[in-house]
């Protein structure tokens, strides 16, 4: 799957994550982490964002993760919805 | 054990806070809003993070309720779609004003529970009246599915419907509140009242939810968890009704040991409603004294 083009989900409330995406395809994957439990999860977050990127195979991909101490069902929940928001062929996706 | 169903708490499908808080407010039943308290545009994140709680959240103590949005949006698919396969125990269907609301949302039900192997009408409907057309049709509604386990009354849309002002006396919903519990107990299931919308205004609160109970009504909704305590209280047994319901299911118990066909308590005939009423009484009593200790 490619990332055809920005797409923004979640929020920045606590418990969320905001996650934003943008077409990469120089450079691969480049994963952003922006956390308020960094230290503690910050790898966790990682792996699950690899997790989810690897379900769509999506190789190409810049995304920054501005996390809020959301559990993994949320980062997944979102990460979905920002992968799908970015194929522009949602017809829910009127991104803010 | 008998599931009781008193409170229903409105928790916005898309904010994983009150998601992950969904359980601690006590409420009988949680409605997981995908509806009303989801701005068009965020639809799509709300069902999916919905579904990701259902998957992963310990959500057992409560009766699993998601509001989907109407049948004439076009979100109406893709919600049942993508939560049908998470097996709620009921979906909160907006805006029924006939029966054939409820036959074509159960056709889909079935389909998806065809697809995804689940057991064939296990998830209930509850149809959210909230239109002049939809009190009016209530009874055939109420009898439109065997899935049906409550009529809802709606009453903030209904009174935007009728061209009335929501007031907190509600004289403007009296007649609705009457044909909704009629055309419920009718069909026999039960009503679930409109939620009462000032959430720092307690007695007023009380009054409304007493009010609802003399009606008929055996379940009230609420927006603000800070309701579901008295809501909780008010649609309990109270100790009187108990000790009703002991000493007529004594004294049938003693008539029918005694051989005798008419049983009178307190002057009164005890009748088939008036035991069935005690037993309810006592099923629900015995649960809540279950979850107490």
């Amino acid at each position: 799957m490619r990332i055809e083009k920005m797409a923004v989900a979640g929020s920045l409330e606590s418990n969320d994550v905001l996650v934003t995406v943008k077409p990469n395809e120089q450079l691969g994957r480049e994963i952003i982490i922006e956390s308020i439990v960094e230290k503690q999860y910050g790898e966790t977050i990682r792996k699950v964002t690899e997790e989810v990127l690897n379900d769509f195979k999506i190789d190409h991909i810049y995304i920054l993760i501005q996390d809020r101490g959301a559990l993994d069902c949320t980062l997944r929940a979102r990460l979905e919805t920002v992968i799908l928001r970015a194929q522009g062929g949602n017809k829910d996706d009127q991104n803010p | 054990m008998t599931r009781i169903r008193r409170s229903l708490l409105f928790v916005p499908g898309n904010s994983p806070a009150m998601l992950l808080n969904a359980g601690v407010f006590g409420a009988d039943s949680i409605i997981f809003d995908l509806e009303d308290a989801v701005a068009p545009n965020e639809k799509d994140a709300a069902r999916i993070l919905v579904r990701n709680a259902f998957r992963t959240l310990e959500y057992d103590q409560f009766e699993k309720i998601i509001r989907v949005n109407s049948r004439h949006s076009p979100f109406f698919t893709e919600d049942l779609q993508m939560l049908i396969p998470t097996l709620p125990d009921a979906i909160l269907l907006p805006k029924v004003e006939d029966k054939q609301d409820i036959i074509d949302t159960e056709t889909l039900m079935e389909a998806l529970e065809r697809d995804n192997n689940l057991p064939l009408g296990g998830i209930k409907i509850i149809p959210l009246i909230e239109t002049a057309l939809g009190v009016e049709n209530a009874f055939s509604i109420a009898r439109s599915s065997k899935r049906i386990s409550a009529l809802f009354l709606g009453a903030e849309d209904l009174t935007a419907d009728l061209g009335v002002k929501r007031t907190k006396k509600g004289k403007e919903i009296l007649y609705s509140r009457g044909r909704i519990v009629i055309a419920a107990r009718a069909a026999g299931i039960t009503a679930i009242d409109t939620p009462f919308t000032d959430v720092d205004d307690e007695k007023g609160l009380i009054k409304d939810a007493k009010f609802a109970k003399k009606l008929g009504f055996t379940a009230k909704a609420t927006i603000s968890p800070r309701h579901v305590t008295t809501i909780n209280r008010i649609f309990s047994p109270t100790e009187e009704e108990v000790l009703y319901a002991e000493r007529v299911m004594a004294v049938i118990k003693k008539a029918e040991k005694e051989g005798k066909g008419v049983v009178a308590l307190d002057g009164k005939m005890i009748d088939a409603p008036i035991v069935a009423r005690a037993q309810r009484v006592l099923e629900i009593a015995q649960t809540l004294r279950g979850d107490l200790s």
